[in-house]
């Protein structure tokens, strides 16, 4: 196991008071698995990912762990996670476009930013990985902004991983791309899995069909707690949880026409979560529900990868 | 009819406007009424113009826009937008803050309908919104940021056919809605035209724009590469930029690696 998340909390303090946005979640990350993690706005993927290499300051660790590698990561406390950041956990950010310095030229900038980390760049070793993403030597001399859109998405990609982290976090960063930009990306990705750059990944996207083209296993969130995990193919072939198998059903695909089937979505909004009701929190958009509902579902795995956290499927 | 005959965009870019850039090449297409036409293509290809050109917001380089045969520009932009009506990608920046939703009705009725009586506006109001299938408690006197994104859309939705449209510029409408609530608002798009609405349908998805339209223009560089009936376009696409990017589309129960 790279990866074990043990029941971790982490809310958000407002105002009004604690929005419970990560509301104990466990779940593990094998060795060179790729786990694509899927939910609407609101569910708390965003927030998993952060967690797991910066809090920022409206966050709060309120419980659970973080193993990586049989170490525990302390999340909770940010200056003490810096050894952490960029060698073993690292993250791809969604807005690649304005993620590099736009003052200094990108070689500089990636000598500088590995020698912050007390590391020396391999010169070539980053010659190769540049061939990887097919981008010319020559992109070291120049600045950000002489790069096009994909171009810079590539060189984030490679300067992410160019430590071989064993965990790589990549959140909704296909999300502002084109469809033939993201299948390169998300190709690309799955190389430096293969190639042993990174040991193991979480890819955070709201496009379960996208998801489902790169992930082993699909992990589906609602409302800040885990609704069902499964391999990529359980998940959207057989779902368990009420929820996937309406989200699913919601997805229109190419050939399915209005005209011979109507899709639906789910009707309401998901709940509050500043003072969520105790039980299962899909209950108020459920089909399926019925009293026991009320008390927390506990996630169990029916079958063997398979977790899902509803009463009715257990 | 919508018609779109020969429409040209260059825009000027660069310092002083040294230089030219064309976004829509001699573009052409219709839309009758009571049904949808999807306009896809990917970023940059120019079909935001094409958008912006039909709600005269940008004024074509050449070629004309007609409407019923009579050129839009002879039309008065008043008379105009009671016939054509367009909605945006964003609904959260499509309102201002500071002022209730439901303020983008009151702004139509004092352009539009000033002498309406107010019985007779609020049945109109609360017909929109029935189309739209919003109940009028849950969203009217409310600040935007009380309302979903999908109440939101909907609520624009329902603005536009206060004034008894006859088309509907949907810009994008869907995409920063929630996978579980957006296929509501597309199955609403659907079953507008049944009232003889024509809507221009805006998007970079492909599956969406499969499942709802009758027609799909594929643009590519600001030209339309290819341009007939969805079925044709979707199973038999002669051009290669279209089997490209169809072939690129994430599909749910297929991966990558099979389908090549």
């Amino acid at each position: 196991m790279t990866l074990e998340v043990d029941d971790l909390r982490v809310y958000y303090r407002t105002l009004k008071g604690d929005v419970q946005a990560l509301d104990g979640v466990s779940f593990g990350l094998r060795d060179g698995e790729i786990l694509g993690l899927a939910g609407e706005s609101g569910c708390g993927k965003t927030t998993l990912g952060k967690a797991l290499i910066r809090l920022d300051g409206r966050m709060k660790h309120v419980g659970g762990s973080v193993t990586l590698d049989g170490q525990v990561l302390p999340i909770g406390e940010d200056a003490k996670m810096n050894p952490y950041r960029f060698k073993q956990v690292s993250l791809i950010p969604q807005y690649s476009m304005s993620a590099m310095n736009p003052t200094r030229k990108i070689g500089r900038m990636v000598r500088e930013l590995l020698e912050s980390r007390r590391e020396k760049l391999d010169l070539d070793e980053l010659h190769q990985r540049l061939e990887l993403v097919e981008l010319p030597k020559d992109v070291l001399g120049k600045y950000p902004i002489e790069l096009s859109g994909g171009m810079k998405q590539r060189m984030v990609m490679v300067i992410s991983t160019l430590l071989n982290p064993s965990l790589l976090i990549a959140d909704e960063i296909t999300s502002a791309l084109d469809v033939s930009t993201q299948k390169a990306v998300v190709t690309t990705l799955k190389g430096f899995r293969d190639r042993g750059f990174v040991k193991s990944m979480i890819f955070i996207t709201h496009d379960i069909s996208l998801t489902n083209q790169l992930a082993d296993t699909i992990m589906v969130m609602y409302a800040g707690k885990l609704a069902e995990k499964a391999p990529a193919s359980t998940v959207v072939n057989a779902p368990k949880h009420p929820y996937t198998q309406l989200l699913i059903s919601s997805l229109p695909e190419v050939g399915v026409r209005y005209a011979d089937k109507r899709l639906t979505g789910i009707p309401g909004n998901p709940p509050s979560l500043l003072k969520p009701e105790p039980g299962c929190r899909f209950r108020a958009r459920c089909p399926l529900a019925f009293e026991k509902c009320a008390e927390d579902p506990p996630p169990v795995e029916v079958e063997k990868d398979h977790v899902v956290a509803c009463w009715k499927a257990a | 009819m919508l018609k779109l005959d020969g429409v040209t965009k260059v825009y000027r870019i660069g310092a002083f406007g040294g230089q030219t850039m064309t976004a829509v090449d001699e573009a052409g297409f219709e839309i009758k009424p009571g049904e949808v036409v999807s306009l896809i293509g990917e970023s940059g290809s120019g079909k935001s113009t094409i958008g912006k050109m039909v709600l005269r917001l940008l004024p074509p380089t050449s070629g004309t826009i007609s409407i019923d045969g009579r050129d839009v520009r002879e039309i008065g932009k008043r008379d105009y937008y009671r016939k054509v009506q367009g909605v945006f990608q964003d609904p959260f920046s499509s309102y201002n803050p500071v002022f209730k939703a439901d303020r983008v009705f009151t702004m139509i009725r004092e352009v539009y309908f000033k002498g309406v009586p107010d019985k007779e506006w609020t049945a109109k109001i609360e017909a929109a919104l029935d189309a739209v299938r919003l109940s009028p408690g849950a969203v009217l006197n409310k600040f935007p940021h009380q309302l979903s994104g999908g109440q939101l859309q909907r609520l624009l939705i329902a603005r536009a056919l206060l004034l008894d449209i006859e088309y509907l510029v949907a810009d994008e409408i869907i995409s920063m809605l929630d996978a579980s609530t957006r296929i509501d608002v597309l199955n609403l798009l659907a079953d507008l035209k049944q009232r003889g609405l024509g809507v221009l349908f805006i998007t970079h998805d492909l599956a969406l724009g499969n499942y709802i339209s009758e027609r799909t223009v594929v643009l590519h560089k600001g030209r339309i590469v290819e341009y007939g009936p969805t079925d044709a376009v979707f199973e038999q696409p002669e051009h290669a930029y279209t089997r490209k990017l169809l072939a690129s589309v994430p599909q749910l129960h297929t991966k990558w690696e099979d389908a090549s």
